[in-house]
């Protein structure tokens, strides 16, 4: 595992990874360190190909720990996938299948299938960015935002599925609309979805256009 | 106790209730929040004898007007502003009993931008995440003031703070920050860098909570490509496209695809606040600690 430490302050570091799989074993190998008292860290937030490590009380030892680290992959999580209900009812799932060459029933077919997991979360408090799909699936970001996109939509891009926890802008290619609540502050914990968690989308009735994703899953505050 | 609260007379621009934020939660995509000029809210707390976590107001330009609906001490600290109680003026930056019923009256910044209220006993909002900092990026914690709004507060402790004024630091007539650079200077210019840490930007009227916007030279990019998105800190300077840094404030998103050419020191984020549209801002390269 190659390891690039950057320094960001005066208190965090910036650790960069060959790859996302690597990411997410050292964001698990941190995680560990911290539940065993062998790192101090307000934050350690996992990202595409980075691990942030902030609030930091001795950055220069962490930094030279991490250059010499020996991280072994992330272990497999013992705890169940969540499973996540899904319509297939997205407007975009039709352009998301011409990309794949596959009839709409199949895309649903291929991204049903799969089983993802939480690389990161970002953009929205429990949005995660899940990876799971084979490369030759990812798919652009749409050329043009949508200015709203319904809670509880389900989308790609790139090489990730998310789910949107509420309505918002967004550039994705929005495949289908789940009713999961992906965050609720009242709720332990607020987010669905962590860093690590695994995920299943479980379709759930016929495919259909007619399904209403803005009703459900809105945050409780606004 | 059950009388302990304020109306909201007249909500101003923009106020919102801030306390220390929600840090640890980044991972999850959630921003720390919390009042933008940290050190300006602690004191007001101070004046009133709450904790330094205790919930405050931060106004924005314009301040704000309450009706307290039982006795209340307060203290208004951070911009300066003229403050009246049912139209007689009061001491600025010292705690002041307003009775029952009063109109606290806050005025607009005579300089800076925001000025915070503490009423003893603190503003107890349902907290979320153990804050109850309104995030204007997710839209955690309570919504933004509006006429009308009734705040509850806590039972004041006694005694009080002895303390009868206190200095606060001027809003800054030209903001000079501080920076460490990196972690990706390295996607700039050796020019870029030079103008980031030498020329003269602006103050942009498009600065928010999220992030101090500035206007003037563009910084030209060493390499073309998109960053992978990367965790972000507070006091990042993120350089979009067009080339024009944004410093980080508290309600910055936790991730982000743009490249951040420095990261301002974090005692320096309080004058950041304060900055008004047009401040002149400079940016000073300094040695990591």
């Amino acid at each position: 595992m190659s390891v690039r430490v950057l320094p960001v302050g005066d208190d965090a570091l910036l650790v960069e990874l060959a790859s996302g799989a690597e990411a997410e074993a050292l964001h698990a190998e941190l995680l560990r360190r911290r539940a065993a008292g062998l790192l101090s860290a307000r934050e350690i937030v996992p990202a595409a190909r980075t691990v942030l490590l902030d609030g930091l009380t001795d950055p220069g030892r962490v930094a030279s720990e991490l250059a010499a680290a020996d991280v072994p992959p992330a272990p497999p999580r013992a705890d169940a996938a969540v499973e996540i209900p899904i319509r297939y009812d997205g407007p975009d799932l039709a352009e998301v299948a011409a990309l794949w060459g596959v009839p709409e029933e199949e895309a649903a077919r291929i991204h049903a299938a799969a089983e993802f997991r939480v690389a990161f979360c970002g953009f929205a408090p429990g949005f995660g960015y899940l990876t799971g799909l084979p490369p030759r699936y990812d798919v652009p970001r749409r050329a043009t935002p949508r200015t709203a996109v319904p809670a509880g939509s389900v989308a790609l891009a790139g090489p990730y599925t998310g789910v949107y926890p509420r309505a918002s802008p967004g550039g994705w290619q929005l495949i289908g609309s789940t009713e999961a609540v992906l965050w609720d502050h009242t709720r332990v914990p607020a987010a669905l979805l962590s860093p690590g968690t695994r995920v299943r989308f479980v379709p759930v009735g016929p495919a259909g256009r007619a399904g209403s994703a803005g009703s459900t899953g809105r945050m409780g505050t606004s | 106790m059950s009388d302990r609260a304020v109306s909201v007379v007249r909500a101003g621009a923009l106020t919102t209730v801030q306390d220390r934020g929600r840090p640890g939660h980044a991972h999850l995509g959630v921003p720390r929040s919390g009042a933008l000029d940290a050190p300006a809210a602690a004191l007001v707390n101070r004046l009133v004898g709450n904790r330094p976590d205790a919930a405050v107001l931060e106004t924005t330009l314009t301040g704000c007007a309450l009706r307290p609906r039982s006795d209340v001490t307060v203290a208004v600290g951070g911009a300066p502003c003229r403050v009246t109680v049912d139209g007689g003026p009061v001491a600025w930056g010292a705690p002041v009993r307003v009775p029952a019923g009063a109109l606290l009256d806050i005025g607009p910044a005579v300089s800076g931008v925001r000025t915070y209220v503490a009423l003893a006993g603190g503003v107890i909002v349902e907290p979320v995440l153990g804050s109850r900092s309104t995030d204007l990026l997710s839209g955690l914690g309570p919504a933004p003031l509006t006429d009308g709004t009734v705040l509850p507060l806590g039972p004041e402790r006694v005694p009080h703070a002895r303390v009868d004024v206190a200095p606060q630091p001027a809003p800054p007539a030209e903001l000079v920050l501080r920076v460490t650079l990196g972690p990706r200077d390295d996607w700039f210019t050796q020019e870029a860098l030079r103008v980031f840490a030498s020329r003269t930007f602006l103050v942009s009227s498009a600065s928010n909570r999220i992030g101090l916007r500035t206007e003037g030279p563009a910084l030209e990019r060493a390499r073309d490509g998109e960053l992978a998105s990367e965790g972000m800190v507070l006091g990042a300077v993120q350089v979009p496209p067009a080339g024009r840094p944004v410093v980080f404030l508290a309600d910055h998103p936790t991730t982000g695809g743009y490249p951040v050419i420095g990261v301002v020191r974090t005692g320096d984020l309080a004058a950041a606040a304060q900055a008004a549209p047009g401040t002149p801002v400079r940016f000073v390269a300094v040695r990591r600690r």
